[in-house]
């Protein structure tokens, strides 16, 4: 019992990882593609991570999962801030489709 | 009292990387007098630059704030989650992206960096960069690009939990 809910729990962080890896495909420019890595990628590892809690129990193993779950958690919206901020400020354009560029006009 | 937290805090975590079963081995007692004297001399040497009034984190009501806060979130980053999927599987790509500016009225460092990282996770949003009180949102479907319009249906779902358990 305890091993299927640990497989679904993974699936479904795979499945996330999946989805994030396709938007990193299909969507235009960076910043539209750091949103859909960032959010699916932190969530299907955190998915993960829970699978292998629940798959290894209260152990030196599940510790260690459950604290990388809490670090991903905080690093990877401050690491996709921060390459986000870096692009803007190194100049990489917005897709020409975009409707407005607030801080552009800011910096001006 | 910052050096007490960083020293708790370090040493907490020392605690679970190192946590195995059975207790009472040499190696793990070495662990444990280890950790104890590494995380008290970094709470020592390192307390300054944790932020000030660091008690505020010791207070049950905000803990209490925060235990509420936290399904709010896992909520939003799962709606989040189904939203990026709905674009990004959709054959003609509905996206109409921008960059746009909000405020925010909470007032600590560290419940504005709680409210950035909360955005970048939540459905759409992603905080590009923050001065004072403005915080510029990369926005993945533009619903209004005036300032008080886009605060409203960015940063409020956030600001009143936040606001209960940073200020």
């Amino acid at each position: 019992m305890r091993e299927m809910i640990a497989f679904i729990l993974m699936g479904i962080g795979v499945a996330f990882n999946l989805l994030g890896c396709i938007g990193l495909i299909r969507l235009p420019d960076l910043y539209n593609r750091l949103q859909a890595s960032t959010k699916c990628v932190t969530l299907g590892t955190i998915f993960i991570m829970a699978g292998v809690l629940v798959y290894s129990g209260w152990n030196g193993v599940g510790i260690k999962a459950l604290l990388t779950l809490v670090f991903i958690l905080i690093t990877a919206p401050t690491a996709a801030h921060a390459l986000a901020r870096g692009a803007h400020k190194s100049g990489v354009k917005l897709w020409e489709k975009s409707v407005c560029d607030k801080y552009e006009e800011e910096k001006k | 009292m910052k050096r007490f937290t960083l020293f708790l805090a370090l040493f907490i975590i020392w605690l679970l990387l190192v946590y195995n079963r059975p207790y009472d081995t040499v190696a793990f007692k070495q662990n444990l007098f280890i950790g104890f004297l590494v995380s008290l001399f970094i709470g020592i040497y390192l307390g300054d630059l944790i932020p000030e009034r660091v008690y505020k984190f010791y207070s049950p009501v905000r803990i209490f704030n925060f235990l509420i806060y936290l399904p709010v979130f896992f909520w939003y980053v799962i709606l989040a989650n189904l939203d990026v999927a709905y674009r990004v599987l959709h054959p003609r790509l509905p996206i109409r992206p921008g960059i746009v500016k909000v405020k925010t009225k909470i007032k600590s460092d560290t419940g504005r960096v709680a409210l950035a990282n909360s955005i970048t996770l939540t459905p759409g949003t992603l905080s590009v960069d923050m001065e004072g009180d403005t915080i510029f949102v990369h926005w993945i479907y533009v619903r209004s690009e005036d300032v008080e319009e886009a605060t409203k249906i960015i940063v409020e779902r956030f600001e009143r939990y936040l606001m209960k358990i940073f200020d």
